[in-house]
C-alpha cells in the first residue's frame, strides 16, 4: 500500500468538498493532477516555518484553474485549514479564490491567465544559480495550456540556459474545454518537441501512480545540463467513473445526485488501495 | 545641446547600483544596444539576462527573478514590453507583488519613420490602468537620474518610459529638484497652468517663457510621476487657473490628459485642455516633426493657450 497513492483520495474528497462548497471549481484538471501535485509537496523541500527561506524549492502552478487540488495539498502539509477553505472558497471578500493567489501561505506567484508558469519559473532557476543555491523549481502545466506561444519562448530559454534545476510537468489528460486537445489543437509527438528545444524528457505512462511520478522526479533530480519535462500521461477527471474522461466535466459543479456518486467510489477506490 | 540619451543615464545609474549590489538584475529582449545596456552587458554580465526577442518571456523571467529577491529591471521598446507583455505586466508583475521595474525604451514616437508598430501612444493608458502599476515618465537626463536612484531603493513594480534621443535639459544639473511622486513647479503663474510628462516637459518649460513674455501669466508643472498622479500638487497649482492645458506624446485617451481632468473635474472644476497625439497613426517624421505637426511644441502650445484665452 502506498500511503500518499490513499491520500489521494482523501484529498479528492476534499477538492470534491471545496468545490460543492464554492458553487464552482475545474474538478476535471484538479483530478487528473492531484497524485501530481502531491507527490511533488511530498518531495519539496517547502514547510510553513520556512516560507521565506531562500533555499526552498519553488512551485508554481501554471494551469492556476486547478487551484482546489493545491489548497487540499498545502493544507495537509499544513500551509492551509482545509476547513476553513472549504468554508471561505469563493465566497464573498474571500482570500480563497478560484486561481493561486500569493498572499495565501505556500503560494510563491499568482496564476490563472496560462502560459505564464514556465517562464516564471525560468527567472527562478536562473536566480538560484546566480545566487548558488540548489534549490529545484517545479511547475505543472496543462495540456491545453501549451497552446499559449509564451510556453515556447520559456521553453526555449530553459534549454538556452541549460536548466537542470527547472522541472516542468505537464498534467497530459488529453482532455480540455472544448473536447479532445488533438482536435482542439494538436500537440502531436510533445517528447519530439520539447526535445528539440534542448529538454530531457520522461514520459510517465500513469501519470495518477505515485510510484511512476515519483521514478521519474528521481531521474530528473539526477539530471545535469538540460531542464527536464515529465509527460504525465492522466486521466481527467481521475477517483469516479462518471466524470473519468470526458470533456463535459472540465468545471461542471456536481449535483447532489452526483457529488454522492463521486464520494461513495472515491471511498470505495481509496478502501480498495488500502487492501493492496 | 545635450548629446547625453536619457537611456544612457539609465545605464550608468543600474551600473554604479550593481557595482555595490549583486542582486541588481538587468534583462534584454536582444535590445540591450536599443536600451544603451551593452556597457552593463559587459560590464556585468552575471547580471544580465539576454532573453531573445520574446517580450512576453522577458516580463516573465524577470518576475521569477524578483520573486527570489532579485531588483529586475527588464529593457525593451516601450511598444512591445507594454501591450505586446500586458498580461504578463498584470499577473507577474503588479498582481504577483515582484519588484519588476518595466523599462520601456524608445518610448511615444521616437522611432520616427519605423511607423505605429513602433510608436508607444497607448502606454501610459494600458500599464496606469493595471492596480499597482507605478507610471514614469521622466523629463531629462538629471530627472531620470534621481529617479533611477529612487527606484533602487524601492521593491515594488513600475513602468518607466524612456525617449530615444537626447532631449534638451529642463534642470540646471546643479539644482535639479525631486521628490518622489511629487510634481515638480517648473515656473510659477497666476493665470494658465501646464501639466506634462516625458519629453513633452521641455516644449511646455519653453511655452510658458513664451506666454509669460507676452505677458500671459503661465505656470508649469513636470508630472513625471504619471500614476501615482501628484494630485496635491495639482491641484495647488491648478488654484485660481482660468485654464490649464496638459501636453503629453499620447493618444489622446487615458494618459495624463484624462488623469488631470479626472481630478480636476472631481476637485476643482475648471476648464482642461489636453493636447496629445491623434486618434490615428502618426505621421511620418521625427519626433521634432511630428511634434511640431500636432502642435504639442513650444509654439503649438502657446498659440493654442492664447486661443483658448481669447475664447
Amino acid at each position: 500500500m502506498n500511503a500518499l497513492a490513499v491520500k489521494a483520495y482523501d484529498l479528492r474528497q476534499d477538492v470534491l468538498d471545496i468545490i460543492v462548497s464554492g458553487g464552482g471549481g475545474h474538478i476535471g484538471g484538479d483530478m487528473s493532477s492531484m497524485e501530481i501535485m502531491l507527490t511533488l509537496y511530498s518531495r519539496m523541500n517547502v514547510s510553513p516555518e520556512k516560507q521565506k527561506d531562500p533555499d526552498r524549492d519553488r512551485f508554481v502552478l501554471s494551469k492556476g484553474h486547478c487551484v482546489e487540488t493545491l489548497y487540499a495539498v498545502l493544507a495537509d502539509r499544513g500551509f492551509l485549514d482545509i476547513e476553513e477553505v472549504k468554508a471561505q472558497f469563493s465566497r464573498f471578500g474571500s482570500e480563497y479564490i478560484g486561481h493561486p493567489h500569493n498572499t495565501l501561505p505556500g503560494i510563491e506567484m499568482n496564476s490563472g491567465s496560462l502560459g505564464h508558469g514556465l517562464s516564471v519559473c525560468v527567472g527562478m532557476a536562473l536566480a538560484g544559480r546566480m545566487d548558488g543555491r540548489d534549490y529545484r523549481v517545479y511547475t505543472l502545466m496543462g495540456d491545453g495550456e501549451l497552446a499559449e506561444g509564451s510556453v515556447w519562448e520559456g521553453a526555449m530559454a530553459a534549454g538556452h540556459y541549460r536548466l537542470d534545476h527547472l522541472c516542468a510537468i505537464i498534467d497530459r489528460n488529453h482532455l480540455q474545454i472544448s473536447g479532445n486537445t488533438e482536435d482542439v489543437m494538436g500537440h502531436h509527438d510533445l517528447h519530439a518537441r520539447f526535445a528539440a528545444f534542448d529538454w530531457h524528457v520522461i514520459d510517465v505512462a500513469d501519470g495518477n501512480d505515485v510510484e511512476q511520478l515519483n521514478a521519474a522526479l528521481d531521474e530528473a533530480e539526477r539530471t545535469r545540463g538540460k531542464p527536464t519535462l515529465i509527460i504525465a500521461n492522466t486521466v481527467k477527471g481521475k477517483g469516479a467513473s462518471l466524470m473519468e474522461n470526458k470533456a463535459s466535466w472540465h468545471h461542471h459543479l456536481p449535483n447532489a445526485e452526483e457529488y454522492a456518486a463521486i464520494s461513495r467510489e472515491l471511498k470505495e477506490r481509496k478502501e480498495a488501495l488500502e487492501h493492496e | 545641446m545635450n548629446k547625453i540619451a536619457n537611456r544612457a543615464v539609465m545605464c550608468e545609474v543600474l551600473k554604479e547600483a550593481a557595482a555595490k549590489d549583486r542582486d541588481v538584475v538587468v534583462l534584454c529582449s536582444d535590445s540591450r544596444g536599443s536600451a544603451s545596456l551593452t556597457s552593463f552587458a559587459e560590464t556585468y554580465p552575471e547580471q544580465f539576462v539576454e532573453v531573445g526577442i520574446a517580450e512576453q518571456n522577458l516580463v516573465s523571467i524577470a518576475a521569477g527573478l524578483a520573486s527570489c529577491g532579485k531588483k529586475a529591471y527588464a529593457a525593451s521598446p516601450a511598444s512591445f514590453i507594454t501591450t505586446r507583455s500586458y498580461e504578463q505586466c498584470k499577473v507577474d508583475c503588479a498582481y504577483s507583488r515582484t519588484n519588476v521595474k518595466l523599462i520601456g525604451i524608445s518610448g511615444g514616437v521616437s522611432y520616427g519613420a519605423l511607423g505605429m508598430t513602433h510608436h508607444s501612444a497607448q502606454d501610459i493608458a494600458a500599464m496606469s490602468a493595471i492596480p499597482g502599476m507605478r507610471v514614469y515618465l521622466p523629463s531629462d537626463r538629471h530627472q531620470t537620474r534621481k529617479l533611477f536612484e529612487a527606484l533602487l531603493q524601492d521593491d515594488q513594480t513600475a513602468y518607466i518610459r524612456l525617449g530615444r534621443n537626447p532631449v534638451e535639459d529642463v534642470y540646471d544639473e546643479s539644482c535639479v529638484p525631486f521628490e518622489m511622486d511629487r510634481a515638480t513647479v517648473l515656473c510659477e503663474g497666476t493665470e494658465v497652468l501646464l501639466v506634462a510628462c516625458g519629453e513633452m516637459v521641455k516644449p511646455i518649460q519653453e511655452a510658458a517663457a513664451l506666454l509669460n513674455a507676452r505677458g500671459i501669466s503661465t505656470g508649469a508643472l513636470d508630472m513625471y510621476c504619471v500614476k501615482p498622479l501628484d494630485q496635491e500638487g495639482l491641484l495647488k497649482a491648478a488654484q485660481g487657473k482660468r485654464l490649464i492645458v496638459t501636453v503629453e506624446e499620447h493618444a489622446p485617451f487615458g494618459g495624463l490628459g484624462s488623469m488631470v481632468a479626472q481630478v480636476i473635474s472631481a476637485h476643482d472644476p475648471r476648464r482642461v485642455i489636453n493636447l496629445a497625439l491623434p486618434d490615428t497613426p502618426v505621421i511620418t517624421g521625427t519626433s521634432a516633426e511630428v511634434f511640431h505637426y500636432y502642435g504639442l511644441d513650444a509654439e503649438g502650445i502657446a498659440a493654442t493657450v492664447a486661443k483658448a484665452l481669447e475664447g
